[in-house]
């Protein structure tokens, strides 16, 4: 198991939560660069594409920030442990269904990792928990300053860094936050607010599923837009748009708990019975009964040591870390199973949730 | 150079310049930006340049016929297939094209972000390097000493800078 260590250390998503964030998951920005003059990977051929991953994992192996990262070769994984990797948004499943000559370089702590050979050469990312694009611009912007002094890379000084696909020319930078929005899922705006979003010229995806019935309510927000613009105000444009939402989210809940606080309280009553004496979860079902434990937390019915942990559960629910943590591939029924087991022993320990005098106190 | 400056279809004033070789026989064909792409280029959701490159009177490609990219043989008929360019100079090859399609999809076609110095700076250093030593060959064949040491002294300067230069 390649993997293992990775999935055992304590890692910027699973432990990193301080200080405690109760709209914006995780904060997270990639660069794409490719190397002058290889043709870019999906258009070059086997030769290159080990070439271009023999040179960019010996130079990148051998730099101070990454010098206790691994570095994985996608062609000796097994499919369990790339689809480990792509539930922890370490790698993308377009790498994975690449052929040979790809790779993935990662940190003990996973907050920055270099894929090589997707769609670009490289694509450099940073992940910081929370609401934290100062950190994760320096941590990326660092990283790549070092590797510009030992790889030539393909730049053009109209259009920036050239990419495989013009979408991402210039900064070749998108910069994305992932967000906690169950208040507008409740109150059905979310469709309004992907519409205001996307014609601010950013993109909204639904993290687990797709378009505004997010599973869990989870939502990926980041810049469509790359060129044209310094990384900063690209950046600081998505912020802006970021903390509007945060604004819209805590006015939906608020409304919610003025509103409909009965309706509310039942669903994250009975969320938690099933959390903790359900038998079969699927991986929908549990990311949507997580999603309203977070809450629970944000609204302090629940301890806020809990929401740490429901994070980590986010992560390790999926399909993948259910079977990796049983160590093996198992059938879809028997995950479900899995999955309960889990929840029951994670969620054994809660009384119940905390209310008092009937209302829930925000 | 000169380019005529009308476009082929409507005679409103040329952006986009293809040439391309068909029977060993040169042929250019001058475009505006309206008249040829306007559908393909201001939906960008349902944008593929493949396809838009591909429409008829775009690009006047017979089979398998095309302006291709001198550094890795690319195609616009390749983007049916992957949506993507072939390498870095592609985007001089297939320059003219591009224009249009940026100001669509982007803030702006001009970069205003990072810019990777040092990487710059090596490469520009080895270009020059290149040169002296073509010179210094030169220089030797023609037997011009002086000049041969010359250059000699100035290639070792730059060697050093290169390696003393950019390391992390
Ligand atoms: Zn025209
Ligand atoms: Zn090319």
């Amino acid at each position: 198991m390649h993997i293992l260590p990775l999935i055992e250390a304590k890692s910027e998503l699973t432990d990193g939560g301080l200080p405690p964030e109760p709209i914006v998951l995780s904060t997270r920005i990639r660069l794409a660069r490719n190397i002058s003059p290889f043709s870019f990977p999906g258009w070059a051929s086997e030769e290159v594409r080990e070439e271009v991953l023999d040179k960019c994992i010996q130079t990148l192996s051998a730099l101070g920030t990454l010098s206790s990262a691994v570095a994985l070769r996608m062609d000796a994984l097994s499919a369990l442990e790339k689809q480990v990797l792509v539930e922890r948004h370490l790698v993308s499943r377009e790498l994975t269904e690449s052929t040979g000559g790809s790779g993935v370089i990662i940190t003990p702590d996973q907050h920055l990792s270099i894929m090589v050979n997707e769609e670009d050469h490289l694509r450099l990312q940073a992940v910081r928990s929370g609401f934290n694009f100062k950190t994760a611009w320096s941590d990326i912007n660092t990283l790549d300053t070092v590797i510009e002094g030992e790889l030539d890379y393909a730049f053009s000084s109209d259009l920036g860094y050239l990419t495989a696909c013009p979408t991402n020319l210039g900064t070749g930078m998108r910069a994305s936050a992932m967000l906690h929005l169950p208040g507008l899922v409740i109150q059905e705006h979310m469709e309004k607010v992907i519409r205001m979003v996307n014609q601010l010229g950013m993109a909204v995806r639904g993290l687990f599923g797709e378009g505004s019935e997010a599973t869990g309510s989870i939502f990926q927000i980041s810049n469509q837009q790359t060129l044209g613009e310094t990384e900063e105000s690209i950046i600081k444009r998505l912020v802006n748009i970021l903390e509007a939402i945060v604004e819209q989210e805590q006015n939906a809940r608020q409304m919610v708990l003025e509103t409909k606080a009965a309706k509310l309280l039942d669903k994250m009553g009975r969320a938690l019975g099933i959390l903790q004496n359900g038998h079969l979860l699927s991986s929908e079902e549990a990311m949507n009964l997580l999603s309203l434990m977070r809450l629970a937390v944000d609204l302090g019915l629940l301890d806020e040591p809990y929401r740490a942990h429901i994070d980590r559960l986010f992560i390790e629910t999926q399909p993948g870390h259910i079977q990796f943590t049983a160590r093996g591939e198992i059938e879809p029924g028997q995950r479900d199973e899995q999955r309960a087991r889990r929840m029951r022993e994670e969620f054994r320990r809660v009384d119940g949730l905390r209310i008092s005098g009937g209302g829930a106190g925000a | 150079m000169a380019k005529p400056e009308q476009c082929g279809n409507c005679k409103k004033p040329a952006t986009i310049h293809l040439t391309q070789i068909v029977n060993n026989q040169v042929h250019k064909v001058d475009l505006c930006e309206d008249c040829p792409f306007k559908k393909g280029v201001t939906d960008p959701e349902g944008f593929s340049l493949g396809e838009f490159l591909l429409k008829p009177g775009v690009l006047p490609i017979g089979a398998g016929e095309a302006v291709t990219c001198p550094g890795c043989g690319f195609a616009p008929i390749d983007f049916k297939k992957h949506g993507r360019f072939g390498c870095p100079q592609c985007y001089e090859t297939f320059k003219g094209m591009l224009k249009p399609m940026l100001a669509n999809m982007h803030k702006d076609v001009i970069h205003r972000g990072k810019v990777p110095d040092r990487a710059l700076t090596r490469v520009s250093i080895r270009r020059k390097l290149e040169e002296l030593e073509e010179g210094l060959q030169a220089a030797i064949e023609e037997e011009a000493y002086e000049e041969a040491a010359r250059l000699r002294d100035e290639i070792r300067i730059l060697r050093s800078s290169l390696a003393d230069a950019p390391k992390a």
